[in-house]
């Protein structure tokens, strides 16, 4: 049983039998979501606190129903609404959420490396909820969860990503996943948001679109990232909709079992083209449902990951 | 460590489960309203089989299913993370029997999770348990309704179940 992990801060540091575990856990927690009664005491007398220091509405609303899933009681604490404006450090807010007796801390957060800071300094669970263009795990984690789940496997498949990859926190996590997981993984966008350095993540990395989804089975497509981009890096929307929207044309041109992916939210006519979105072969929503169930999975999996004892029963 | 003891070799092993099936028979005469849940890991090939048995014995197929009770145990956090496997029972519970089966009966916390967790998917009509070991030590008022054998232990022996077969590991 390879888990006994009390935080979740990255996939760089996971091993590929801890992310399996993750998925095989996550196949039993979709399964409550399907029952006429979709919850499980597994977290009851809990407290977990969502600690959203930077926007966020469906990573959240997504944590915050597995977490009431596993009937843990939770606390939503965001920008808008905090002592950041106050002036408080990350540090003791944190410090003040751990004197309420949170169990668990959820924490997305503008500067990479604020979850790890916080394991260091708190007693809780920490759970990244991403963290600046560093690391998103739990993304990762259900997109790996969805591939595997469309697909049978990992090992040996094709996987694309496409679009900015430079400021992607989910572009990092999911090369990270799916690298160790054996998957081929592509990367493709502007020279200037894809550079050559990725190729030392041990990825392929190229600029022409159709070389990259041509033998692809998995199209993940990434979000132009208005918030974190400075405007010299594309000349502009259109040109890149041109040059690496995945429109019917190039959809044409892939595997016919190729499936798209995408994190969302989606920029129709943008990145994807509405008909793709909304086609046969879109996970996108799968998704959305799958990243509930692995983010109940880590939950649970932290919670328990403190204890050696074997099992008496 | 000595070697661990043979409770219940493959041939005695299969007498106990066919005994167990004719009891549920006898026990009940509504065939069709008998459902098997075996609880992961161990209860689960002891399920099948009884299943099998029960089919002879009635002339029907029995709906089968596993159910895991991770999610409802009440340990979580004293001990390692358990490794959660898929629930599964392609059929609706409410107005059934349902026989849990397990391998082996100690504490009594796995069989209460189990209620629990069956009392999510519907309303059983009724709930029996049937257990092939009942190795002692209760820690809950709980009593199994089929026994395949009752073992005397000591709290810190380990009773395993093994191809057929079941061992006594002294400490």
């Amino acid at each position: 049983m390879p888990w006994n992990r009390k935080h979740l801060l990255d996939i760089e540091s996971l091993t590929p039998e801890e992310i399996t575990t993750v998925l095989d856990t996550a196949r039993a927690f979709k399964a409550v979501g399907e029952r006429a009664i979709k919850k499980v005491p597994a977290l009851r007398g809990k407290t977990v606190v969502n600690l959203f220091v930077e926007p966020s509405t469906r990573t959240r609303i997504s944590f915050e129903l597995a977490e009431q899933r596993l009937s843990a009681d939770v606390i939503n604490f965001s920008t808008e609404a905090s002592s950041f404006k106050k002036g408080e450090t990350l540090k003791d807010t944190a410090l003040n959420l751990q004197a309420l007796n949170a169990d668990f801390i959820v924490i997305r957060h503008s500067a990479s490396g604020a979850p790890h800071f916080l394991s260091r300094v708190l007693d809780a669970s920490v759970i990244n909820g991403g963290d600046g263009a560093h690391e998103h795990p739990t993304q990762a984690l259900l997109d790996a969860f969805t591939i595997r789940e469309r697909k049978g496997k990992i090992q040996g498949l094709n996987v694309t990503i496409l679009g900015d990859i430079l400021y992607s926190r989910v572009a990092r996590s999911n090369i990270w996943a799916l690298t160790k997981l054996g998957a081929k993984v592509t990367l493709c966008g502007p020279a200037t948001l894809v550079p050559r350095v990725f190729e030392q993540m041990g990825c392929r990395v190229t600029h022409n679109v159709e070389d990259a989804i041509q033998d692809a089975d998995i199209i993940n497509l990434l979000r132009i990232q208005h918030e974190r981009q400075r405007k010299t890096m594309f000349p502009s929307i259109n040109e890149y909709t041109t040059l690496f929207g995945l429109n019917k044309a190039r959809l044409a041109r892939t595997k016919p079992d190729a499936l798209i992916m995408h994190p969302g939210p989606i920029n129709r006519g943008v990145e994807i083209d509405s008909e793709i979105a909304d086609g046969d072969r879109s996970l996108i929503l799968d998704q959305v449902t799958n990243g509930l169930a692995v983010r109940m999975a880590v939950l649970f999996l932290v919670n328990g990951g403190k204890g050696p004892q074997e099992i008496a029963g | 460590m000595p070697d661990p003891t043979v409770i219940l070799n493959a041939q005695a092993t299969q007498r106990a489960l066919t005994r167990i099936a004719h009891e549920i028979a006898e026990r009940n005469e509504a065939s069709s309203e008998i459902v098997l849940v075996g609880i992961q890991r161990g209860g689960v090939p002891l399920a099948k089989k009884l299943s099998e048995l029960l089919a002879q014995i009635w002339n029907h197929p029995v709906p089968t299913g596993h159910l895991d009770v991770s999610m409802h145990r009440d340990d979580l956090g004293q001990r390692a993370v358990p490794d959660v496997q898929p629930t599964i029972i392609p059929f609706d519970i409410s107005g059934k029997t349902v026989v849990l089966v397990d391998d082996v009966l100690f504490s009594g916390r796995t069989i209460r999770a189990a209620m629990d967790s069956l009392t999510d998917l519907g309303r059983p009509k009724r709930i029996q348990l049937a257990v092939l070991i009942d190795r002692g030590h209760r820690e809950l008022p709980i009593k199994a309704d089929f026994v395949g054998k009752n073992v005397p232990t000591a709290p810190g022996e380990k009773v395993k179940v093994k191809d057929n077969e079941v061992f006594l590991e002294k400490q």
